[in-house]
């Protein structure tokens, strides 16, 4: 059974009203996508810091992990990018024919589990601020 | 074909039938998935960021097959990003001009991203 829907313009965000959880999966996707792709840019910018000396690399990223906002960040972007590996596994198996009856409980599980291991992560990802261990 | 016409009609897609940029961008989030989950739990879980070093990360890249997958991972993430923004604006409706001008931008902003990441890569594994 083929069936065709025509889904009018999809990046038309003044009808979230309608929107149901596959949708709602096309869009975090995105929007994750969108902070990770920003973070690799920035990434291999802080990173760049080795070219100038070994000194300049060290001091920078050490610098970075003492401030809490940083580490507060680095939650989010492991947020964004646990969410991202668990909903793309999920549209890797659809794509593979794998689950479909269960699309819409398989992205509320990935949601779920993206909260768990967030926070979870919360402790290890706040470690040795402050020069505490 | 009648069927495809009618839906273009309103709905732009990033679907390019036949394209190999719908297998790639699949074949790269597969490895994707490993290598991202293996780089954040080596440098947030196993090593701690704050106790990142120059020496500790040169001793990281001076393993080869360490060195490799980063620079598979570099790659390989630079495409599927870059990919994925293009396929996001090609739903957005860009067509054209605009469609070129987005290619062009995008090919060069990732092609200055790995050539930057190599460099970085190979100062860190003291190649440099």
């Amino acid at each position: 059974m083929s069936q065709s829907y025509n889904r009018g313009l999809i990046e038309d965000f003044g009808r979230w009203k309608e929107f149901q959880a596959g949708m709602w999966a096309w869009i975090f996707h995105k929007f994750t996508g969108w902070i990770l792709v920003g973070y690799l840019f920035t990434h291999i910018a802080v990173l760049s810091t080795a070219t100038s000396s070994p000194e300049a690399y060290t001091t920078t990223l050490q610098s970075l992990e003492s401030i809490f906002v940083v580490r507060v960040l680095e939650i989010g972007l492991l947020a964004t990018a646990v969410f991202h590996i668990l909903n793309g596994t999920r549209l890797l198996l659809v794509d593979l024919g794998i689950g479909l009856d269960s699309q819409d409980k398989s992205f509320y599980a990935s949601l779920v589990l993206t909260g768990a291991i967030v926070v979870a992560s919360v402790p290890t990802f706040l470690a040795g601020l402050g020069g505490g261990a | 074909m009648a069927a495809d016409t009618a839906q273009s009609t309103s709905a732009p897609t990033s679907f390019d039938r036949g394209g190999w940029g719908w297998l790639f961008q699949r074949i790269t989030a597969a490895f994707l998935i490993v290598v991202l989950a293996f780089h954040f739990f080596l440098l947030h879980f196993y090593n701690h960021a704050y106790d990142v070093t120059f020496a500790g990360t040169s001793a990281r890249m001076g393993n080869l097959a360490y060195f490799a997958t980063m620079w598979l991972f570099l790659v390989t993430a630079t495409f599927h990003g870059v990919n994925g923004i293009y396929n996001a604006l090609l739903n957005q409706g860009i067509k054209g001009t605009q469609k070129r001008a987005v290619q062009g931008i995008l090919g060069i902003a990732a092609l200055l991203l790995v050539v930057q990441g190599t460099r970085v890569a190979l100062v860190m594994n003291g190649f440099l």
